[in-house]
């Protein structure tokens, strides 16, 4: 049981690693990563909300979406799976704004530290990808708490990473054409070559 | 009618989403393995973006601010709904290779920054010129990726066979560094490389400039 859990863990944040072997989040990953500090607060703030919509928008499936899940209101051959995906990004959307105000009214020390942020994780691929690949890997409650919490891990790490080599990159000298988005690219590239190294273990 | 030419055409070099606003690379780097997919994804979300350019600019004047990312959302994700079952009952092969990335369209940030960049300020005809041509200019970013992982990768173009590969007694090694999606970041990186020594307006200043005096190599001395 525990096993099963640790196994999907490491998985999430090393062998499938959202941003560096699925690309996701990409665009904010990309956009966000110049500074360390931010680049830790967006982190935060990812893992939170990819640890509380996954797990959610797991309930939503197994109880409303699926063929034969409304069978306790007597349609046992209805299948809403097409509805899928708006359903998910309006958990995702409401988690956000309710967070937002939760935090603004009691943690305001954490609101201002993760203010700006909050509102940009609704676009942020990685949260909804998440919640698609929990659908397509058919997990159970427990596995989806764990999967989105180890997945919402691997991206804060990813970013935190590319952040430091930034901070370092600036001070180095790089072909005009190749300045910022040019150098990044190829950045992220050879981070993803790393991570690949993980692919090999079998958990 | 420049200026509608002009809204159609800049997003393709001059303000490529990709290459200079940095919007919806996600499905730029996963998808681009192999044309024909690349292609499917490409019409798919040229389709999404003018569509949804079009209607969020149409009841733009009647959406209060303060909800209006829901309303963005719900059109967004519906007319991504229509595409991924359109797909799934015409084309199901290339719908299972795609898998999420079809959904994905909705968090595309091309889709939205477009939506609140543009289609909330200009009228219904320039916002659907706006969104096709921001397509347009995603479009062109991932088939030139694509054509040169799959030409590279595995000698071949829309799984037609263009160079003949050594294992069938042609002469072309196929080089699989470029089958694995890493690559596809080292191409665009290159591709924008490539994209700013033409159009040199867009280069990023940097932040700590090399002083025109340091030395060109610094000596080291082994004594």
């Amino acid at each position: 049981m525990l096993e099963n859990y640790l196994s999907i863990f490491i998985n999430a944040v090393f062998i499938e690693n959202i941003a560096l072997s699925v690309f996701l989040g990409m665009c904010t990953f990309i956009a966000i990563s110049k500074k360390i500090d931010a680049a830790i607060g967006l982190g935060i703030a990812v893992i939170v909300i990819i640890g509380i919509t996954v797990p959610l928008n797991n309930l939503i499936y197994t109880y409303i979406l699926r063929e034969g899940a409304l069978s306790w209101l007597g349609y046992p051959n209805v299948s809403l799976e097409f509805v899928g995906l708006i359903s998910y990004i309006g958990v995702i959307a409401a988690t956000v704004q309710i967070l937002e105000m939760f935090l603004d009214k009691y943690v305001p020390v954490l609101y201002n530290a993760l203010g700006i942020f909050l509102p940009l994780i609704t676009v942020n691929c990685a949260i909804l990808g998440a919640s698609l690949f929990m659908v397509e890997k058919s997990l159970a409650f427990g596995e989806s708490v764990v999967y989105g919490l180890g997945a919402g891990v691997g991206w804060a790490l990813a970013i935190a990473m590319l952040a430091g080599i930034r901070e370092k990159l600036k001070y180095s000298d790089i072909p005009d054409g190749l300045e910022g988005l040019g150098i990044t690219f190829i950045t992220v590239g050879l981070m993803c070559f790393g991570f690949m190294s993980f692919g090999g273990i079998s958990l | 009618m420049a200026k509608s030419s002009d809204v159609l055409f800049s997003p393709i070099f001059k303000e490529n989403p990709i290459a200079l606003q940095v919007l919806g690379i996600c499905s730029a780097l996963a998808v681009t393995s192999k044309l024909y997919p690349t292609l499917i994804m490409c019409v798919a979300l040229t389709a999404t973006v003018t569509l949804s350019n079009f209607f969020i600019s149409l009841i733009r004047n009647i959406t209060p601010s303060n909800i209006r990312i829901i309303v963005q959302m719900t059109i967004i994700s519906s007319l991504v709904i229509i595409v991924d079952q359109l797909l799934k009952a015409y084309d199901y092969e290339t719908s299972k290779t795609l898998s999420v990335f079809v959904g994905l369209i909705i968090t595309n940030c091309i889709v939205m920054g477009r939506a609140e960049a543009y289609a909330m300020q200009n009228g219904p005809y320039m916002s659907l010129l706006d969104g096709l041509g921001n397509g347009l200019g995603y479009s062109v970013i991932l088939i030139i990726v694509a054509s040169i992982r799959e030409l590279i990768g595995s000698g071949q173009l829309l799984d037609k066979q263009i160079l003949p590969l050594a294992s069938d007694g042609g002469w072309y090694v196929s080089n699989n560094f470029f089958l694995l999606p890493p690559s596809s970041f080292i191409i665009i990186g290159l591709f924008i490389w490539f994209l700013r020594s033409w159009k040199t307006d867009q280069i990023e200043v940097s932040e700590f400039k090399m002083s025109k005096n340091a030395p060109k190599e610094i000596k080291v001395d082994h004594a």
